[in-house]
């Protein structure tokens, strides 16, 4: 009887097994995976950017495509868990496909670029190339940081130091409070703050930083307690998704009406959930033009255009078409799609990005340098808003490359 | 020789596995499944075997893990011998270290304070994952590098195939062992102690110390299946020791059928394929085995292995050929049903989360205009027509079940 | 200070009377059927998106009666042709049941309503602070959600202990058989008490929303404490589930406030600890740090000593 067992399942394991055969497509198409969450609690930020990415590649492919090839963005739903994310990368590698984008999640950014490294140590004549657009941990262009992995978005200390100078400008702070989740994004905010400020402005006083379980927070109305007790009159927090959007509602049933200074506080649901509570309120720290006030004529179209392709989403990470553009540059100028010879140029390349701004990848580090924004939300002057809300980002400073620079510790291995 | 047949034959089935399937996404996939093998049977033993009902038992694989993947770093530096291949020992005894120490209270009760307990110290472990930050590494967790120590014998298992053979190896070796188990004494008090505590007390045997044991055994081979994640996907994290890492073993282990050897085998198999291919087709993958999950739930309590056990009379009176036709029809109408119901969730999903300006869906090799009504009618006629037959089909199924499992 | 505490009382209070209400529905459902439902958070959660749509339909106070009886319904309907069936297979087929529909739930509403959290906002009639204290001020609406919480309460005792229909019910859950000879119909009562549970559930779930947040993941946030209070407070006992709920919330909500760790007891005591290697961070934490993880303590804690609970008559 067990015998009759064994083998049914040795015949549904090769059965299932054979089903796996990919079909074997003519090497036409660029294809460009995309490994980000698309089923769970974060998918909608990962269908977003597929989207997005989707959108750019397009355009791309409108002009004519690259060496006479259409892009093709391949999704893999990596449920944002590294472990899953390292099971897709091998069906990528298995796939034949060589560019593989992530960004959601710094955790599994670290998962993936550690596998791509080993990948390439060990497969010589198959390598790959991790493209980063989104994951901020500052170690993975500093201490962690290897020649296959390229950033291009600016990393947590980057849009730190922006957002300390504005905090130094504004000398009616005098008490600040960090709040974070417990994780190594958070952590690096909360150390890049207490760090920068005593260089910045001494006078602040650091009255709470405290570190938050991720996404297990019931309520926040205890910490927003703790915040008012603690006299802040300013909060910086690096919390995204549920967490922001909690913190938020409760420091207004709370009745804290200091600034929060944020890096996801926008988009994704969290804009329309923040709602009128924020106003002029809530300030966010990130990479190229909101769109409010008077974008440049073609951030204005990119939207626009966008918009009437997918109404319910919103351009909120304009870096995709920074990296996908800068990717296809670098297979054009290398006239191949062989890893090795792209990374090479890529690395020092520069590009001007759609708000206008000249960006450049280091060589010594693989980190994109750009200018930072530090924008508002609100309801007033907002020609595009987000989450179809009524509010949006307004621009209310920039901070230029050359100040929005920080070195790095990289000590760059390259192939020889 | 026919008592070590099976093993045999599932012996040369793990060795020429590699060669038959020959797509490069399969080693990866099959590394995995072997994985949740080794951890659906150890789960197992508590539940099947043992009737313990646990909602933590993913937090022995991690902690087997943790332990196995600081052990391969501390190798990779030459701080301490360790050959690769004995990898998973270290984990295993780590897991059996941490199910001595959590066992020893855990085990005092049965039941739903067990379940409770189990609940409670997966839920500890996972959040002090954040706090005891050097030992779990945060949530990036602890990555290490199978190729940094010295190779024996050659072998630096660089390529996933080195590595599924190693897997193998060591699935086969604790299937063997755990069955091995099952048949001992120790593994039948399991059995009395599940059934009837107090007759068990009865017979002279404590029953705490016999779920004392079971649970050691199973935190010991959970932390072999720790020890081959550390080795096949070089990193371990928090999300290892999660609820839902436990509730995706309770998951396989029951659609396999808790109630015989082969069913967590068959559920770990099945469970995986699903996991790790229905994504690549749909959004919505998790809903579809929920649903997979209330349907075993619901109608094959006994799970799969339990299908295939109900047939043992008629397989022995040789009648299973009486079997086919009537199954066939019912199965075609099943998958007429499930079509229809497929494709309806499928044009809800597309509508809730499409752009307003794409309209058509590919499924099922044709395109759909999601937006007009015909394609939600179709769906639905496939659903009714399929039940409708399944009414009629299903009782000629059972009549001729029945029949052909008769005695003689 | 004393606002800090006060306030953190009043926290403390709402969010464990919110816990009760999920708690009451859950441990009358396990005290009568002995299964831990699973899915009771995810109830909790489809009330709180029902809430959403019907708010914006039909306005709040419409949706705070029909979201509630909707859940209801659909809970007795789960029971009559889901858990009825599964029934027979026993207890650890039927938890594994509720544990399938969870995630089917869960699934369900993303699938529905998408997944980027939803604005369910509070009524404009409750929208404004009901008094300020210091820098602080208290919103009315939690005033509002403290009070329907109590009145549930009330409610809940009133009909258990004054009624003749609770009385049945407090019957079957010790005696179903005797309760069943009598000539009730204890599998109709089986399915009121799962519907009746599953509307306490949605209720809570209309009434947190706007200020819990609602989104996907609410209901994995609650599902494990529930199981801590009921748990706690001793499966199948009401009282025990309300003592543990306003426990559970007061102590979560004091934890966040203290700034202790281990490391400044010891050094506060006059010993000085030079903690190194992998446990070094153990020293570091503080109760601040650990709070989300205090139930689960108590939880251990409270089964290794006393696995009836508080207030539980039996274990299990």
């Amino acid at each position: 009887m067990s015998r009759t067992k064994r083998m049914f399942t040795g015949i549904l394991a090769l059965a299932m097994l054979a089903w796996l055969a990919p079909a074997a497509t003519p090497a036409d198409p660029i294809r460009i995976a995309y490994v980000d969450p698309l089923s769970g609690p974060f998918a909608a930020t990962g269908e977003n950017g597929l989207q997005q990415f989707k959108f750019a590649a397009d355009g791309l492919n409108r002009a004519g495509g690259i060496l006479g090839r259409q892009l093709e963005i391949v999704p893999f739903d990596n449920k944002v868990s590294p472990q899953e994310s390292l099971i897709q990368l091998k069906k990528v590698i298995g796939d034949g496909i060589q560019f593989v984008f992530q960004g959601n999640s710094s955790g599994v950014a670290h998962a993936i670029s550690d596998a791509v490294q080993k990948h390439n140590e060990r497969n010589p004549g198959n390598r790959i190339l991790y493209l980063n657009y989104s994951a901020v941990d500052p170690a993975l262009t500093n201490e962690k940081c290897h020649y296959w992995h390229f950033r291009f978005d600016a990393h947590a200390d980057m849009k730190m130091a922006a957002l300390t100078d504005v905090i130094k400008a504004n000398t009616k702070i005098k008490k600040l409070y960090v709040i974070g989740q417990d994780y190594s994004f958070g952590k690096a905010v909360a150390e890049a703050a207490v760090s920068m400020l005593a260089k910045k402005r001494p006078d602040i006083q650091i009255v709470g930083n405290e570190l938050h379980p991720i996404g297990k927070v019931k309520d926040f109305s205890p910490y927003v307690q703790k915040i008012i007790a603690a006299g802040a009159d300013a909060v910086i927090t690096g919390n995204w998704g549920a967490d922001m959007v909690n913190l938020a509602k409760a420091a207004n049933d709370g009745g804290l009406k200091v600034p929060f200074y944020t890096y996801y506080a926008a988009s994704d649901g969290v804009t329309a959930a923040i709602g009128a509570a924020g106003i002029d309120r809530i300030r966010l720290v990130h990479e190229s033009h909101p769109g409010n006030p008077n974008p440049p004529k073609v951030v204005g179209d990119y939207i626009a255009t966008y918009k009437k392709l997918y109404p319910n989403n919103d351009i909120n990470q304009p870096r995709i078409h920074t990296g996908v553009s800068m990717l296809a540059l670098a297979i054009k100028k290398a006239g191949t799609t062989d890893v090795d010879k792209v990374a090479a140029t890529l690395e020092g390349m520069e590009w001007t990005t759609l708000s206008g701004d000249q960006v450049i990848m280091r060589r010594e580090d693989h980190q994109l340098l750009m200018p930072i924004y530090i924008s508002v939300h609100t309801n007033r002057g907002i020609l595009f808003d987000l989450d179809n809300s009524g509010f949006g980002l307004l621009q209310e400073s920039k901070i230029d490359r050359n100040k929005a620079t920080l070195p790095s510790t990289c000590k760059m291995q390259r192939p020889s | 020789m026919r008592r070590y047949g099976v093993w045999i034959a599932a012996a040369a089935v793990l060795a020429v596995l590699p060669h038959v399937v020959r797509t490069p996404v399969a080693v990866p996939v099959m590394n995995q499944m072997g994985i949740a093998v080794v951890f659906a049977l150890s789960y197992n033993m508590l539940l099947g075997q043992g009737g313990m009902l646990s909602f933590g038992h993913a937090v022995y694989l991690g902690l087997g893990g943790f332990i196995a993947a600081h052990a391969l770093n501390l190798a990779g530096r030459g701080a301490v011998w360790l050959p690769v291949p004995l990898l998973p020992l270290v984990g295993g005894l780590g897991g059996l270290l941490f199910g001595a120490l959590f066992g020893s209270f855990s085990t005092n009760r049965a039941g739903t304070a067990f379940a409770m307990i189990s609940l409670g110290i997966g839920e500890l472990t996972a959040a002090s994952s954040l706090i005891l930050d050097r030992f779990f590494g945060g949530e990036e967790g602890i990555t290490t590098n199978r190729a940094k120590v010295p190779a024996l014998f050659g072998l630096d298992f660089t390529s996933d195939r080195h590595v599924y053979y190693l897997i193998a190896f060591w699935v086969f070796v604790s299937a063997a062992l755990m069955y091995v188990f099952s048949r001992t004494p120790v593994g039948r008090m399991a059995n009395a102690v599940r059934d009837n505590p107090e007759r068990a007390e009865f017979v002279g045997y404590s029953q705490r110390r016999v779920r004392f044991v079971s649970f050691c055994v199973a935190g010991l081979f959970a932390g072999i299946a720790g020890g081959l994640f550390a080795l096949n996907y070089e990193i371990l994290t928090a999300e290892n020791m999660s609820l839902n890492a436990s509730g995706a073993v309770l998951l396989m282990t029951f659609i396999g059928g808790i109630g015989s050897f082969v069913g967590p085998i068959l559920g770990a198999i099945v469970f995986t394929f699903l996991q790790s291919m229905l994504s690549d087709y749909t959004g919505i993958w998790l809903l579809y085995i929920g649903l997979l999950f209330l349907a075993t739930v619901m109608f094959v309590p006994f799970g799969l292995a339990g299908i295939l056990q109900l047939h043992a009379p008629a397989w022995r009176a040789g009648r299973v050929g009486r079997l086919v036709g009537p199954y066939l029809v019912a199965g075609l109408l099943g998958l007429v049903a499930a079509a229809g119901a497929i494709g309806l969730l499928e044009m809800v999903h597309f509508i809730a989360s499409a752009p307003p300006s794409r309209a058509t869906k590919r499924l099922f090799w044709v395109t759909w205009n999601a937006r007009t009504l015909w394609p939600w009618v179709a769906f639905a006629a496939l659903i009714a027509a399929g039940a409708l037959g399944l009414r009629r089909a299903a009782p000629v199924a059972a009549a001729a079940f029945a029949d052909a499992s008769r005695p003689r | 200070m004393f606002e800090l505490v006060l306030f953190s009382v009043l926290n403390g209070l709402v969010f464990g009377m919110l816990l009760f209400m999920l708690s009451s529905g859950l441990t009358l459902i396990f005290g009568m059927m002995g299964v831990l439902n699973f899915a009771h958070a995810g109830f909790y959660m489809l009330g709180a998106y029902f809430a959403y749509t019907l708010t914006a339909r039909l306005g709040f106070w419409t949706a705070l009666v029909v979201a509630p009886l909707l859940v209801g319904v659909l809970g007795a309907l789960v029971e009559r042709h889901g858990l009825r069936r599964v029934h027979r297979f026993g207890h650890v087929a039927e938890l594994i049941f509720t544990f399938g529909l969870a995630v089917v739930i869960e699934e369900v509403v993303q699938l529905v309503w998408g997944r980027p959290a939803k604005s369910y906002e509070a009524p404009a009639l409750l929208n404004f602070p009901l008094f300020h204290l210091f820098q602080t001020s208290f919103p009315a609406y939690k005033a509002f959600m403290l009070l329907i919480s109590v009145a549930i309460f009330v409610f809940i005792f009133g009909v258990l202990t004054r009624t003749r229909a609770g009385l049945i019910i407090q019957a079957s859950l010790t005696h179903p058989g005797t309760v069943a000879m009598l000539g009730h119909n204890v599998p109709r009562v089986f399915m009121i008490v799962f519907g009746i549970g599953s509307g306490l559930a949605g209720l809570a779930g209309v009434i947190a929303g706007p200020v819990l947040g609602t989104f996907p993941g609410m209901a994995q946030v609650l599902g494990s404490i529930v199981f801590v209070v009921v748990v706690i407070g001793g499966l199948g006992s009401l009282t025990g589930a309300f003592a543990a709920s306003l426990l559970i919330g007061i102590v979560q909500t004091f934890a966040v406030a203290l700034n202790v760790s281990l490391n400044s007891v010891l050094v506060a005591a006059g010993f000085h600890v030079d903690a190194q290697g992998l446990l070094h961070d153990l020293w570091k934490v503080t109760v601040a740090q650990v709070a989300p993880v205090m139930p689960y303590l108590l939880l251990v804690l409270i089964l290794i000593v006393r696995p009836s609970g508080f207030f539980g008559t039996r274990e299990s």
